[in-house]
This record gives C-alpha cells, structure tokens and sequence, in this order.
C-alpha cells in the first residue's frame, strides 16, 4: 500500500516534468524556457526523494543537493544571458 | 479495527506529504501551461512548486527518521537551500524578461514601469538610478 502510494506520486511528478516539457519546447520567448528549466529541475529533486524513499537508501540524498544547486546556478546563468548576452560580467574589473 | 503504532502512524504522515506534493506539482505544471505570459507563469513556477518540493523533503526527512532513526543534515540543507534560491530564480527570470522586453497579456492592465525604465531621458530622473547600471551596459 505505501509502495503504491508512492508510485502514484512519482507518477504525478513525472506527468507534471512532461507538462514542463511541452512548455519549453512551445514556449513563444526563452525567460519561458528559463522558467520551465527551473521548474523540472526542482521537480527533479523530488523525484530522486521518492525514489530513495522506494529503494530505501541513503545514497541519493547527495544527488538531491547537487541537483538543486545545479538547477539554480543554470537559471542564474539562463536570466544574465537574457538579460544583457553575456553571462560573466567583466566590466567591474579594471 | 487495525491499531497502528506511533512509528506507522508517523510513517503515513510522510507517506501522505509525498501525495500532497505530487498532487501540488501537477496544479502547478497545469497553470505553466495555461497562464497567458511569463509574469504570470512565473507565480505558478516559484510558489507552488517551492511548495511542492519543501513538502516532498520535509516527507522523505520524516520517513527516514521514523523508519531508520536517521536524521539526514544533507535533506534539512536541500530543503533550507532550495526554500532560499527558488524565489531568488524566479525574481531575476522575470526581471530578465522585462528588460528584454517580452510583452505583458492583453489583459494585464496598465503598466507604469515601462515609461520610467524605456522612455525619455533616464540619467535625469531620480528614479532611474537603479536602472543606471543597466542602461550603461546596454
């Protein structure tokens, strides 16, 4: 019963990954992309909870950590190259 | 009538926040699809789905205290860190995509920053000092 509860979950956050996944395919402009990246790796994140849950392990709870710095460093890298087309700023320097 | 232990009783408690976050997560893929413009899919990016995962680790960090007496300091660090940055993210998406001028729904009514930040001369204004920075890198 707890299995298949949590199969269902993983269920639900994969069906949502493949939602944020036609949105950034169609998506008319790339802070949509940016936005729908964001979202699945934190969605990601959960998923590799629940599957540590189901194989009762300790060993993915690094991954978790990694995954979400990965994630917010990507969107930080993703909303400067909108913003200005470059990603390091080297004006500051001197 | 099943009698069930505290351990089980609590076990079911992170079993039913992992559902909860689930079912969250599909609310907040549905409304990435089906809001109109990036500002307002930005809400259902940041808030819900923050939610969603804060309640998925806080599920799997009672889960595994419960079951295997083990307090996980890496899953109290991934929830601390992702409860930090995931506003901070969805903060300069946006800020991003009005600089870059992706435009609002029809329907989204007036919009005053657009004269203060597009418009005119900006070194005159008081206001445009926080946009100083910006308009010489452009």
């Amino acid at each position: 019963m707890k299995e298949t509860i949590l199969l269902l979950a993983l269920t639900f956050f994969m069906i949502a990954i493949a939602l944020l996944l036609y949105r950034v395919i169609i998506g008319p402009s790339m802070p949509d992309r940016a936005i729908a990246l964001d979202t699945i790796g934190v969605n990601l994140i959960s998923a590799i909870a629940i599957i540590s849950i189901l194989l009762s392990t300790k060993a993915f709870l690094e991954a978790i950590l990694i995954l979400g710095i990965l994630a917010f460093i990507g969107t930080i890298a993703f909303s400067k190259f909108i913003e200005r087309g470059v990603i390091v700023d080297r004006k500051g320097d001197s | 009538m099943l009698s069930l232990t505290a351990k089980e009783i609590l076990e079911w408690v992170a079993i039913l926040l992992v559902l909860f976050a689930s079912i969250i997560s599909v609310i907040s893929a549905f409304g990435m699809i089906k809001l109109p413009d990036v500002y307002t899919r930005s809400h259902a990016a940041t808030k819900s789905s923050t939610l969603a995962v804060l309640a998925c680790l806080l599920g799997a960090f009672i889960y595994f205290w419960v079951h295997d007496g083990y307090v996980s300091i890496r899953l109290i660090l991934g929830i601390i860190f992702v409860f930090i940055t995931a506003p901070v993210a969805g903060h300069l998406v946006c800020r991003a995509a009005y600089r870059a001028r992706v435009p609002l729904a029809k329907n989204s009514g007036e919009d005053e920053l657009k004269s203060i930040l597009f418009d005119g001369d900006i070194g005159a204004t008081t206001t445009a000092v926080l946009a100083n920075e910006d308009v010489e890198n452009k």
